[in-house]
This record gives C-alpha cells, sequence and structure tokens, in this order.
C-alpha cells in the first residue's frame, strides 16, 4: 500500500503509523461526563467501506494525516494534514 | 447419520464409497427458530452445537453468508494453547483445552488435535522474568508449564540458532506442553455435523441483511433467503462484526477489524514437532502433517474488511523466522492469506448477552480466536439459554471498557493493533 | 549426443557439456538445459514420487507449474528442497536428489500406500484414527502415536539444519510501467512504452526472453519467432529507459500496485560472482502494469494419466523446439483442441514418431486434419485415452470411441504402443496477479477458461493472458497495452506479421473420461475425480470446501494443473454450469519464493543495533552487554572469576560506599521548547510542570488517556520555553508519538515543538557519597556544591573542555548527578569522569548494579509501570494534581481502576535468606504440590547490599494492608518456595537522606 503524504510525497505503508478512527470528539478536557470520556477512548467506527482515519507519518516527516481509506480494496481516496491544510498551504505546504 | 470409524471407512470403501452421507444437511431455512446464530465459523458451530447438546435447544439455525467455515476458522494458524497470564483468560482457555482433548470423540470427527507442544522463546533477563511470571500464574491455577534451558531447546528443535552471535539470543523458553495444534477446518466441520446430527438447521449461502426488530427487541433477521424470526439471536460473527452490528443499528463498539496475514511453506519431511514463537517481535510457527510450516507474525495494523494484506509484513514476519531457523533460506513460501480480526480494546473477546434485548453477542477475538471454539461457543450457549453468563464468561463483557475492568494481557490499553 | 537429443534445434550449446548429478548418477547435458531436459535427454522417465500413494511419477510440464518432478538440490550441506526440475538451470557440479522415497526412487516403500485404495479416500482421516474412549491411549494419544507416523509419510523435500550461508538482497524500484512476461504480447508492450518514453521494467521468469515464441515454431517478421523474440530483447536492452529482468518472477499484486517479484542471481551458477546474492528481492512500485503473463496448458482427466511418460503436450513442444530433445520416440497425443496438433508437428519435425492424435472432438477442421497428415499420425477422432499401460514408463495407451456431447464410450477399446503420451486439455490464461489485486475472474464458455475482468486502470492484459490465444493477437494488443500503460494513443503502426498454423482456441468442453481406473486431477496431491465426487455425495460442494476436504489445488503447484478441471468435475456432479461453483481467488505468491530472499539483508540481522556513545568503552572494560530492545546495554562489569551477583554485589556498595557511574545515553530524550511549553507539559504530566523554575527539573508522571500509568521520568527546565524531557529507555518512541498526537491532532493551537535528541545526548550517571567531589575535580566553569546545584538543581559547564549540562538527581538513592554532552564527546566525557573518579575509587556500574539500587530505594520502572497498573497501585498518587485536568485525569477513577483487591506495589523480604526469583508468586498459603491461591507477583528481585539480605519488588493483592505480613513465594516453574514479609517498597533511606545530602 503505498500513501501519497502530502509533504513526502507518496511512501510504502511502512512508514506509516495508524492511529485510528479519525472520528472520535475528544471531550473537553475538564470534563467530567464519563459516558463521553470512554466512548471517546473505546467505541470505534469500523465501517466496510469507506473510513476516515488518522495516520502519523511516523517514518518520515512525523505529520499525522486524516485519510479516507477504504476499508474493502485498501483504496485511499483522500489525504491531508490533520491540522487544517490551509493554514500549511500558506506556510509553504510545511507541517 | 452412520458414525465414523474404521470400519465405516472399510465397509464403504468396499462399496466404491458411494454411500457417504452428506456431513451436513442443507436445509432451506424454516420461517422461525428458537434460536437463530448469525455466522457458520468455528464459534457459531459450536454455540449450536452446545445449544443442543448441553441445554436441548435443538430448535437452532446457523445462518453463513457463505460457506461454513470461511472466514478465520479455516484461516488461521492453529495454535491451541491456554498460557495465559491473567486469570479470567487462564481460566477460560484451560477449559478449552479440556474440551480439546476430549473434543474428537464428542464430536466422532477426528480434529487432529496434536498436543505438541507451544514454546515461547525469551531473548532477555527481563522476558524470561515475564514468562516466568505467565508460567507461575499458570501453575497456580492448575495449568501445566515449565520453563526450558537453551539446551532444552537445542534437543527438541535442532534447526533452532541458540548461539549467542544471534542478534537476540535466546535465553530460554516457557513451555506448555499440552498446548499444540488441531486441523482448522475439520473443526468447523466436526461442530457442523456433531450440530446438525442433533437436528440444527446449518443454513450456507444466507446473508444477513437486517434485523427485525419489536422496539428495541430484536425478533428474527431478514437475509438473503428471506425473513426468519427467533425468540434469540445470536450474533457471533468475528471478523465481521463492525458490519453486521451495524445492521442492527450499533456503528461503534470497542473493536477495530484488522487483517494478519498467514502463510504456508512447500511441505517439508518433519523438521518441527512443536509450536514455538519467537520473542522479540512476533512470530509463531509450526509445522502441519502435510509437511508446510505454517506461521504468522504481526497483524498488519490498520483496518481493514479485504482479506489481503501487504508486503512489509511478509518481510518482518520471514526474517524473524529465519532469525530462528537459520537452514530455511532455501525453502520456499507456498501461499499467504489473509483473515480479518476484531481487534477489541484490551485484547480479550466479548462473550455476552445484549447489548440489544433479544440479543446475544461473541466477538472482539483478536488473532487467538480457533483455541477458544470450544470453549466459546461453550459458553455463548450457556448465555444464551440461561440469560446470565456462565462463571467461565462472566469478565467477558461488553460494559468492562467503561467501567474499567480490563483483560488487558499485553498492557496496551486502547490501542487495538499494539494486542 | 543422447538418443532423446536431436543433432540440431533449440537453444542449448550443444560445444558445452555440463556434468551433473541425479541421485548420486552421473550424467551429462548442455549448456541452456534445465534439469528436467537434461534428464529427459538422458532417457530418463522416473523424476518423482507423489505425495499420498508415492506414485511414480515423470515430468509433466516444462515450467513453472510442474507438480510432479521435484528435487532437492543439495550444496554442501545446505538443501535446496522442492524445486522443479524444470526450473533448475544445470550447471556444472549441480547435485540434485528425488524426494519422498524410502529407499530409493525406484523402489519407493511409500508405494504400499496405494494398497490402502479406497479406504484412503479424501477426507479419510476425519473419520477415523480417534482411539479408544479409554485406556492407555485414550485423549488425543491414539491420535499422536498415528500422527507420527503419518507425518513421516507425507511432507515432500527435507529441509536441512545448517545455516543458510549465502547472501539474498533487496532492490526497490520504481517504474511507470512494468511488464510482466515477454512473450510476443509483453515483448510489443514493452516497446511501445519504452517508446513513449516512459521507463519500463520488463520481467520473464525464464533465463531467456521471447516466451512462447521460443518453442512455437512460428515465423514473426520473416524470421523463427525465437530469432525475432532475441531481435526485440536486445532492441529493448539499448533503451535507457528500460530495464530487462530474465529469470525474474513477479508473485505478488500489493495495494497500489506495489509489486513482489523474485530475481534468480546466481543460483544457476557453479560459482556466483564475488558479492553476488543467491536470489533478489525486488519490491517494484509501478504506475502502471501489463500483465502479459501467458496461459498453461490443463492436463486431461483420464485412467493412468499420471504414469511416467504422460505430459503436456505443450512441454513436449517447448522440450523438442528449446531444447532438442524429444521425451519419447514413439509419441501419441490425446487432446480437446487444436493446439496440440502443432506440438505434433513439431516433434515429428525433432525427429520423433507420431503414432496417434486421439482427439474427443468428431469434427475437425480441414487444416487440423491437414496437421495430423503433416505429422503422419493416425488420426482418431471422436476417440478417447481409457488407460495407459506400462511400469515407471509408459508402453502404450488404450483408446475407445467416445462421444464429446454425453461423455459415452462405445466400442471395443484398441491398444496402441507409445513412449509418450501428450495431452492437452485447452488452455487456462495465467491470471493470478491480476486475481490477487482483486479482479473477479470471468467464466468465458467459449474458451472453457477463466477470463481476466476489464483492466481496472492499475492494471491491463494483452495476449494469451486476455484470452487471446493467437500470436497475431497478442502481438496487437501487447502494443496497445504498452501504448495505454505509457499514457500513450494508438497511433497506427504496422505490426509484425505473423505465420502461424490456424489454431481454433476454443476446446470442446470436455475435462475427463470416466472410464475404469484411477484418473488423477490433482496429480502432486494424489486428488482423483473420484475423491471430487465424494467430497460432493458428502457436501464439500462449495470450491473452498472442495479444495479443503479433498486437498486438491493445495499442493506446490498451487492448482494451476487441477483447478479448472476439478471444478469441472464438480460442477458436473452439482449439474450446474462451472461459473457458479466458483473459482477460488488467488493469493500470493504466484509461484513458490525462498524465505531467505524476503528476509533478503534482515537475515541473521534481523534488527538494528542501537550503541551507546560509550559502547566501545564498555566492551573494551569487561562489560558484559544485554539487549534492552535495540540497545545494547552493560550488564554487569565483571572481574575475573566473579559471578554476576557477585560483580553486581560488588557495584552496588562500592556506589553507595563511595562513587558508581553508570551509562544513561540510552535515556529517551525529548526537547519540548515554545511559548506552551509549560502549558503541554501540565497537560500530559500528572503533575505541574509551569510552577517549576528555570534551572530545575522536576519527576513527572504520565498517565495513558484510560487513566492507567504509561512512563516517568525527569523533565528539566532549560529556559522559559524550553524543556528537556527524559522518558525510560523502552518507551522513548512511544511518548514521542504520544506527545505527538497530542500536539497535532488534539491540541493543534498550542504553541510547541518538540524533537527527539535521545541520540543527540550522551549520558552518565555519577553518584554516591563522593560523587560531588569527583565532579568538583572536573567540572570547570560552575561550581557544583550544594548551593550551585542543590537536589534537582541544573547546571552547565565543562568537563574535559567539553560542554556538559549537569543535573542533580538520583535513581540509586544516593546524592547523584546526569551529565549530558554531545553525542560525539561521550566517550571523552565518560573517560574524564572515570579518570577523575580513580582517587575516589569510582567504580563502573552495570544494569544489575543499577536495578539492585533502585529495588532499595522501591523506585517503579516497566516491570511495575506494566501497562496495567495506575498511579494509586504503585503509590504515585501523591504525583496526580487535582489543580488541573491531565492526560488520564477524566478516566483514572473508573470503578475497576479503584478498586480493592487490585495488585499494589509492596517490598519482600527473602525470610529464609535465599534468593527470590523474577516472575515468581506470592501466596498466602504453601502448597507445593498443588500451587493455588496467588496473590501476587514478583517483579524483581536482587541482594541487597545494604540490607543483607534478598529483597524484592512485588504486585500484590492488598498492598499496603499488608506490610509486616508473612506470605509466600511460590515458584513452582524453578521450585523456589520460601517464606517472605511483606514491606514497604521503600527498603533503603526512606527519607532521601542520602541523597538530599
Amino acid at each position: 500500500m503505498l500513501i501519497t503524504c502530502p509533504y513526502c510525497g507518496p511512501r510504502d505503508v511502512i512508514e506509516f503509523t495508524y492511529q485510528g478512527d479519525g472520528n472520535r470528539e475528544r471531550p473537553n478536557p475538564a470534563s467530567q461526563d464519563l459516558e463521553a470520556w470512554n466512548a471517546y477512548v473505546y467505541d470505534r467506527l469500523n465501517p466496510a467501506g469507506d473510513h476516515n482515519e488518522i495516520w502519523q507519518h511516523s517514518g518520515g516527516c512525523r505529520a499525522h494525516l486524516r485519510m479516507v481509506r477504504n476499508t474493502l480494496t485498501h483504496e485511499i481516496s483522500s489525504v491531508a494534514f490533520v491540522r487544517g491544510a490551509a493554514a500549511n498551504t500558506k506556510s509553504g505546504g510545511k507541517p | 447419520m452412520a458414525e465414523y470409524s474404521v470400519f465405516s471407512l472399510l465397509k464403504n470403501a468396499l462399496n466404491g464409497n458411494r454411500d457417504w452421507k452428506p456431513a451436513w444437511r442443507k436445509p432451506d431455512p424454516k420461517a422461525s427458530y428458537d434460536v437463530i446464530v448469525v455466522g457458520g465459523g468455528g464459534h457459531g458451530l459450536s454455540t449450536a452445537y452446545y445449544l443442543a447438546k448441553e441445554h436441548g435447544i435443538t430448535n437452532v439455525a446457523v445462518l453463513e453468508r457463505g460457506w461454513i467455515g470461511s472466514g478465520n476458522v479455516g484461516r488461521n494458524t492453529v495454535t491451541i494453547r491456554s498460557n495465559y497470564l491473567l486469570p479470567p483468560n487462564t481460566r477460560f482457555y484451560e477449559h478449552s483445552m479440556k474440551q480439546w482433548e476430549n473434543l474428537s470423540h464428542d464430536l466422532n470427527y477426528n480434529v487432529m488435535f496434536s498436543q505438541r507442544g507451544v514454546l515461547n522463546l525469551a531473548h532477555t533477563p527481563a522476558q524470561l522474568d515475564d514468562y516466568a511470571r505467565r508460567g507461575n500464574s499458570m501453575r497456580h491455577q492448575g495449568v501445566d508449564a515449565e520453563l526450558m534451558t537453551p539446551a532444552q531447546i537445542k534437543q527438541l528443535m535442532p534447526a533452532i540458532d541458540i548461539s549467542g552471535n544471534a542478534r537476540f539470543p535466546i535465553l530460554g523458553g516457557l513451555m506448555q506442553r499440552r498446548a499444540g495444534t488441531a486441523r482448522h477446518d475439520a473443526v468447523a466441520w466436526g461442530y457442523a455435523r456433531g450440530a446438525d446430527r442433533r437436528g440444527v438447521d446449518i443454513i450456507e449461502n444466507c446473508e444477513v441483511t437486517g434485523f427485525l426488530r419489536d422496539g428495541d427487541r430484536i425478533t428474527g433477521v431478514t437475509t438473503s433467503r428471506g425473513e426468519i424470526r427467533a425468540k434469540k439471536v445470536a450474533v457471533v460473527v468475528a471478523g465481521s462484526t463492525g458490519r453486521v452490528m451495524q445492521l442492527a443499528g450499533i456503528d461503534r463498539l470497542p473493536i477495530e477489524s484488522h487483517v494478519l496475514q498467514a502463510f504456508v511453506t512447500e511441505s517439508l519431511k518433519p523438521f518441527l514437532d512443536t509450536v514455538v514463537t519467537f520473542g522479540m517481535g512476533h512470530c509463531y510457527i509450526n509445522q502441519s502433517d502435510k509437511g508446510g510450516l505454517v506461521y504468522g507474525g504481526d497483524i498488519d495494523g490498520y483496518n481493514s474488511y479485504a482479506q489481503r494484506g501487504n508486503l512489509p509484513i511478509v518481510e518482518d514476519v520471514m526474517s524473524e523466522m529465519l532469525a530462528m531457523f537459520p537452514s530455511l533460506g532455501g525453502v520456499r513460501l507456498l501461499r499467504s492469506w489473509g483473515g480479518v480480526c476484531d481487534m477489541s480494546m484490551d485484547g480479550s473477546p466479548i462473550i455476552t448477552k445484549g447489548p440489544l434485548p433479544g440479543m446475544y453477542l461473541n466477538c472482539g477475538w483478536c488473532y487467538g480466536g480457533f483455541k477458544a471454539t470450544p470453549a466459546s461457543g461453550f459458553c455463548f450457549a450457556h448465555t444464551i439459554a440461561r440469560d446470565e453468563p456462565h462463571e467461565l464468561n462472566a469478565a467477558f463483557t461488553l460494559d468492562r471498557f467503561h467501567r474499567g475492568i480490563l483483560i488487558d494481557e499485553k498492557g496496551q490499553g486502547a490501542t487495538p493493533r499494539l494486542h | 549426443m543422447s538418443p532423446r537429443r536431436a543433432d540440431t534445434g533449440g537453444r542449448v550449446d550443444r560445444q558445452r557439456t555440463i556434468r551433473f548429478t541425479f541421485d548420486g548418477i552421473a550424467y551429462t547435458g548442455h549448456a541452456g538445459d534445465t534439469l528436467a531436459s537434461a534428464l529427459l535427454a538422458n532417457g530418463v522417465t522416473l523424476f518423482g514420487r507423489s505425495f499420498k500413494y508415492h506414485r511414480p511419477r515423470g515430468v509433466l510440464s516444462a515450467g513453472v507449474e510442474e507438480p510432479n518432478a521435484l528435487v532437492t538440490v543439495l550444496k554442501g550441506e545446505f538443501r535446496e528442497p522442492n524445486l522443479p526440475a524444470t526450473m533448475v538451470e544445470i550447471h556444472d557440479g549441480l547435485t540434485a536428489v528425488s524426494q519422498n522415497r524410502t529407499p530409493t526412487l525406484a523402489w519407493d516403500i511409500g508405494a504400499l500406500n496405494q494398497l490402502g485404495g479406497k479406504v484412503l479416500a479424501a477426507g479419510f482421516y476425519y473419520k477415523t484414527f480417534m482411539g479408544p474412549v479409554f485406556g492407555p491411549l485414550k485423549g488425543t494419544r491414539f491420535w499422536m502415536f498415528c500422527e507420527h507416523f503419518i507425518r513421516r509419510a507425507a511432507g515432500l523435500g527435507r529441509a536441512g539444519s545448517t545455516p543458510d550461508k549465502a547472501r539474498y538482497e533487496r532492490m526497490n524500484a520504481f517504474c511507470d510501467v512494468l511488464v510482466v512476461g515477454s512473450g510476443p504480447a509483453g515483448l510489443m508492450a514493452a516497446t511501445a512504452a519504452a517508446e513513449q518514453g516512459a521507463n519500463v521494467i520488463l520481467a520473464e521468469l525464464d533465463p531467456q526472453f521471447g516466451g512462447s515464441a521460443n518453442w512455437s515454431g512460428e515465423t514473426i517478421d520473416g524470421m523463427p519467432a525465437a530469432s525475432w523474440a532475441r531481435r526485440v530483447a536486445g532492441q529493448l536492452e539499448r533503451h535507457d529507459n528500460v530495464r530487462l529482468l530474465p529469470r525474474t518472477t513477479v508473485w505478488g499484486h500489493y495495494d497500489g500496485n506495489v509489486m513482489a517479484a523474485i530475481e534468480r542471481v546466481s543460483d544457476f551458477k557453479e560459482r556466483s560472482a564475488k558479492g553476488e546474492p543467491r536470489h533478489r528481492h525486488w519490491t517494484i512500485r509501478a504506475k502502471s502494469v501489463v500483465l502479459a503473463t501467458g496461459s498453461l496448458e490443463r492436463p486431461l482427466v483420464f485412467p493412468g494419466n499420471d504414469r511416467p511418460g504422460v505430459m503436456l503436450a505443450h512441454a513436449a513442444q517447448r522440450y523438442a523446439n528449446e531444447f532438442g530433445v524429444l521425451p519419447g520416440s514413439k509419441i501419441a497425443l490425446f487432446t480437446n483442441n487444436d493446439s496440440a496438433y502443432g506440438a505434433a508437428v513439431a516433434l515429428k519435425k525433432a525427429g520423433a514418431a507420431i503414432v496417434a492424435i486421439v482427439d474427443v472432438r468428431s469434427e475437425l477442421s480441414a487444416e487440423t486434419r491437414s496437421l495430423a497428415s503433416a505429422a503422419e499420425a493416425e488420426l482418431l477422432n471422436g476417440h478417447a485415452v481409457v488407460a495407459t499401460e506400462g511400469g515407471k514408463g509408459l508402453s502404450g495407451i488404450k483408446v475407445q470411441r467416445f462421444d464429446a456431447v454425453s461423455g459415452a464410450l462405445t466400442g471395443d477399446s484398441r491398444s496402441i504402443h507409445a513412449d509418450c503420451l501428450l495431452m492437452s486439455g485447452g488452455w487456462s490464461p495465467t491470471i493470478h496477479l491480476a486475481s490477487q489485486a482483486g479482479a473477479r475472474a470471468q467464466w468465458s464458455p467459449a474458451r472453457q477458461a477463466f477470463l481476466p475482468p476489464k483492466p481496472d486502470g492499475r492494471w491491463i492484459g494483452a495476449g494469451a493472458f486476455t484470452g487471446s490465444f493467437s500470436t497475431d493477437e497478442a502481438i496487437a494488443e501487447g502494443r496497445a497495452a504498452g501504448l495505454s500503460a505509457a499514457g500513450g494513443h494508438a497511433a497506427p503502426a504496422v505490426l509484425p506479421t505473423v505465420e502461424a498454423t490456424p489454431c481454433d482456441p476454443d476446446p470442446a468442453p470436455v475435462f475427463e473420461i470416466k472410464a475404469k481406473g484411477r484418473s488423477f486431477v490433482d496429480f502432486q496431491h494424489d486428488v482423483t475425480s473420484e475423491d471430487v465426487r465424494l467430497a460432493h455425495r458428502e457436501g464439500f460442494i462449495s470450491v473452498e470446501h472442495l479444495k479443503r476436504y479433498t486437498t486438491l489445488g493445495m499442493a506446490t503447484d498451487q492448482g494451476k494443473n487441477s483447478n479448472v478441471p476439478g471444478l469441472a468435475i464438480m460442477a458436473q456432479a452439482l449439474g450446474k454450469p462451472i461459473p457458479e461453483v466458483g473459482t477460488t481467488r488467488f493469493r500470493p505468491p504466484f509461484a513458490a519464493v525462498s524465505l531467505g530472499s524476503l528476509a533478503a539483508e534482515r537475515y541473521g540481522d534481523l534488527r538494528p543495533e542501537r550503541l551507546t556513545p560509550m559502547h566501545d568503552w564498555h566492551i573494551e572494560n569487561g562489560a558484559t552487554m544485554y539487549s534492552a530492545g535495540l540497545w545494547y546495554r552493560p550488564m554487569i562489569y565483571g572481574l575475573p572469576g566473579e559471578t554476576v551477583e557477585q560483580a553486581y554485589v560488588r557495584e552496588a556498595k562500592a556506589t553507595r560506599e563511595s562513587a558508581g557511574i553508570v551509562d544513561v545515553s540510552t535515556l529517551g530524550k525529548i526537547a519540548v521548547q515554545g511559548p506552551d511549553a509549560a502549558e503541554f507539559l501540565d497537560r500530559v504530566y500528572t503533575n505541574m510542570f509551569s510552577t517549576l523554575v528555570v534551572g530545575k527539573a522536576r519527576y513527572g508522571l504520565m498517565l495513558r488517556e484510560d487513566g492507567v500509568a504509561f512512563d516517568d521520568g525527569t523533565t528539566w527546565r532549560l529556559g522559559e520555553q524550553d524543556f528537556l524531557m527524559t522518558t525510560t529507555t523502552a518507551n522513548a518512541g512511544k511518548v514521542m508519538q504520544h506527545l505527538e498526537y497530542f500536539l497535532d491532532v488534539i491540541w493543534p493551537e498550542l504553541k510547541v515543538t518538540i524533537t527527539s535528541v535521545t541520540d543527540e545526548w550522551a549520558g552518565a550517571a555519577i553518584g554516591g557519597p563522593k560523587a560531588r567531589q569527583i565532579l568538583a575535580a572536573c567540572v570547570t566553569g560552575t561550581p557544583v556544591d550544594n548551593a550551585a546545584l542543590p537536589f534537582m538543581g541544573i547546571v552547565h559547564g565543562r568537563i574535559a573542555g567539553v560542554p556538559v549540562m549537569i543535573c542533580r538527581l538520583s535513581f540509586s538513592g544516593e546524592m547523584a548527578f546526569e551529565v549530558y554532552c554531545g553525542a560525539g564527546y561521550g566517550t571523552h566525557v565518560w573517560e574524564a569522569l572515570i579518570e577523575a573518579g580513580k582517587p575516589f575509587g569510582l567504580v563502573t556500574y552495570g544494569l544489575e548494579a543499577l536495578g539492585t539500587m533502585r529495588i532499595e530505594k522501591g523506585h517503579v520502572t516497566g516491570a511495575e509501570i506494566d501497562g496495567r497498573t495506575t498511579a494509586r497501585d504503585l503509590h504515585l498518587d501523591w504525583m496526580l494534581s487535582k489543580k488541573k485536568p491531565f492526560i488520564g485525569s477524566s478516566m483514572m477513577d473508573r470503578e475497576g481502576l479503584v478498586a480493592q483487591d487490585r495488585l499494589e506495589l509492596v517490598g519482600l523480604v527473602s525470610l529464609d535468606n535465599r534468593p527470590l526469583n523474577g516472575g515468581s508468586h506470592i501466596v498466602e498459603q504453601l502448597d507445593e504440590a498443588n500451587p493455588h491461591g496467588s496473590i501476587g507477583h514478583i517483579t524483581a528481585c536482587c541482594y541487597s547490599p545494604a540490607l543483607g539480605k534478598y529483597i524484592a519488588l512485588a504486585l500484590v493483592k492488598g498492598g499496603k494492608a499488608r506490610h509486616g505480613t508473612r506470605a509466600f513465594a511460590s515458584d513452582p516453574l524453578r521450585g523456589r518456595f520460601g517464606p517472605v514479609e511483606i514491606v514497604s517498597n521503600h527498603f533503603y533511606d526512606p527519607d532521601g537522606s542520602r541523597m538530599h545530602g
């Protein structure tokens, strides 16, 4: 599998670390809503098809990427920096 | 249906093998059942078998999307062991081990359970201590375990490299002699035949497409072969849990589906009599009765339902295997394949009533489900029949994650790719 | 010349004689021969034994799909088993032996299995060997007894136990177009793509390019096809943008067009050149792939079809046209299609007599009939072969009139003398790589074959791969595919002209001749047509059940010969069309690949080694090293004759009495910098860091999100916005990723950068009552007295001219300092410290002594922070700030994490003055015979020189509440049982007066 890092270009999957379901919302740090915390930590979307997920280019620029990848075909339909693509464009595409 | 034995083999051979009957019937689904088991894998079939055998519940249908045993029971690397660290796991898998020890007779089907031993290699003093902790935990629960020295290991498997020159020298190992391997397909077929003989309908090519509901309560399923009603619907589809539960409106679970690759070499004369695992990394290897070295390693490490892995893991597993057995460079990889695993958030399974009324859920087997096949079916059948867990699966609840009562064998927390 | 070698023809070099042995007998062949062609030329017919019945087998094919003629090649002590003789190129000194026979290939005791006959039908082992329900052989014992013998009877070649000395190599390649296969289609595709300027790789599994052109006997552009192929390959070689890879099997098609291939670089040579690997593992990342992989001829299923001397028709044509070898002198053919007639003509031309062509079809075209005449063969159309005769070689065949529609045999059978029978059951496109990529094959009723679906943008097919079996089509499709793959447009061009015998690509739909006798579907695994029908009878009707129940298609050829015939027989039994029975998905590898090549450079060198800057010094000064993850660290610096325990006790004692120094360069070090650095640390640590003043360090604890303890270490405030975080050695990478995740994903608003600087700093911890004096003796530029360097204080100075950073902190419990300098100066500073310490009795100590002193102090490490314990379990709850949220703060009080029966950290003292063992369990009541009732386990243990006792840290249920009580260490694994007292984990200097000085 090749992942096209917006910074480094197409690279082999071996350079990346999977960070899981990208749909999870971390509760406000001060929140005492245990259910929300539990859902954030433990409950994952796990679709058969397109999945919104976070990867880290750990063997490269180490940026975190938000990807839409099909879990049935492994085809990747979009890759972007988690830290807002717009902001990165301004700073010359560097994370 | 005829008992299988050497006598029936001889009798049928004289007849040109023309009188053998199907190992299980191919019935059409009835309109309703007491229990529907969704999933004709090892665990689903064993659940149906024990529902009939232990609880007398025979008005049961097992619904299988494809052909029975097409999932992980037919794709795993067949290791059976109960060498777990944490007591809820040790107890459960040891019960399974005891079931394995009598399974061929119980099923009248030779599942070829071979207690050839499972050896975990240790490469650092700290790892040896870890294995000692695990082995002692087993011994304190009445499970066999022993530590082996490098010399003893060398005697057991002459081709292993115990030289101090290895990148990760072997300092010893934890051996469970009662552990071993079985013929995976036979397990599915044996349970299918056993359940069928007790009246269970095994319905292949019947894909569940939705759940019938009365309010919150599950009252049956819609399938590619029509609606089927049931008092109880048991979902036991490890590898597809996310997909099937989504049909019931539950799209978030403490599970990620990951692909695990497995490998087999060309057939060799006896080379390795024991199952052995490499301790610096994750590679396990055994030799099948046909002679192929069957082995695997880590999961690929990302969500997948594709039953197809990628190249880096292939290379990683091979290098670990050759670190153990440096004479195998010229032996050739024959086939690789992938299976989809329910990776749970603590690496341990879920066998529970719910999460919806009328529903029962068995999932989260990570990549250790094969060895659990007997106990999983036994406990799940109990849970379904009695509406309460057996003491062996009482800890394998769905709510344990939220409550913080985790069974985290590897201590990795909610990072499924690391379990 | 041997009787079976024609005087001319083929690519073998008759001037070069090669000497080799097979089963100890010396043979000769010629340069260019395979082991199979050379042995056939020598009149050898018996090549191997089948898997189950040990039936004698000849060579079936001429290529990678060979199921019968498997050999082991010996290189000294090293063994390479299960190589198809058809793929082994001979060289002087080649030593090959046959397999799966006892004692010899000709006389194999295993052949007695055949007497088992119908009892040993498919799946018989599931029905028996269960053994008695009581007595000594109950349970699994009987099966394991039987298994012992079954395993010895099964298996093919033998793997050795001598390490493989060969080198394997890995290559990465990138290209615009990868062309797989170099037949006319592949050559055209590569040429077309290359002319478009694309970067092209052309991979061919055979030693020479050309594929079918090498043996078809056709004419292309007015020259023999083989010459044409050579010319085109030569032209390709001159292109700078083309890389030609002969002897390279593309075996895997992974996600994103990552293609895996194995190149056999030197194993066809007597000696490999210096530095030359045996195999090279290629990972080719191709923008587009042209699959020109051709097709495979199928056997026919009829009684006796496995007898040595029965061979695929095109294989014989290859032996004749490529190697000048005749597999027989009186050859019969049996076919359901036209392609075999070309083989008949070729063999006739090469000098064999074609005694008969048996064709299941009654209607034949005029062209086909004229080919039969050209071969001077008796044409028996509307006939089938119903038996073969002979022992370990063919002596004749029996034929009978046959109706291809009903499958009925009529009339009397007739015997025909022949020493070789060629069969052709039609052709199956080699669609494996497309199937691996997820393509679903489609059944073509005309071709009676599974064809690939439409190309999907990643790959495009050409030639026989697509079911276009003529060379004309291959040339046109190849060019079009090459253009398309290179992104070019089809410009009209003059294509090479082909002169070939006309050939209808569609066979008769006949796969099996049902007559008395065993008809083999899977040759190697001895799966017969009756086995397939038995599977049907017993309900194993899905193609995967068929495969698993009978082992059809599971042999080393992976069903290349047997899949379609097996499916056809099952379809007939079910009364369904073949596509409704299904086809199995092909999985990597296409053909078997050596494990050595897959491990490549990591073979014997599994993981990188991480060495601290002072590594060489440790080795030179007698350290015993051991691995900690990827690192190597000194365990002890033993003196001659010392045991490990004596060494670490000496080192620890000396440290507590005077001073000791230990290499701590492996600790994870992360620079945390930026305006929000302090805020960030407040969030990731359980305790406060924003209140830390510049020039001071603080011990910190991190939890995971789920509230479980994660890692600990000290973090130093070097400046207002500049922190140096240290982590445990084991968790350095994980902590870094953890921090990066939060900064990048959760808190992008924080202005913080983090940098791993583990490898930038060398570190030494020097501790003991005289540590400060030693520092004072060698540090310049800063005082190191209590005022300048209080507990947890940081100063900058120089040692031996090198800038250093010194923090006064202690893991050993002594007055201690960590000295960091640039990694390049590590040894320099280390040696200066050692030198300065000499007058003070400074010792070097290793991990054992370090561990001993930390146990005495009750500090935790990875053995206690094991991913299951909480801060409370480890008595670190004093570090949980109540003033701020931090990672894990919301989750750490869940019911399971605060339960009463959790394991808590305690200390243990051995009451019998004997050593305790790591991993020993703790019980209240000792029961050596039947250990039970574990309440916890020992995480670390040592002899404590400070206490004069054997002590340990342990995690025990109830923890603190048990202080002062007695329990037992129970270690049945090592037979060590004994009384212990449970005490506080702070054994030594609990109020810290020594380190505070």
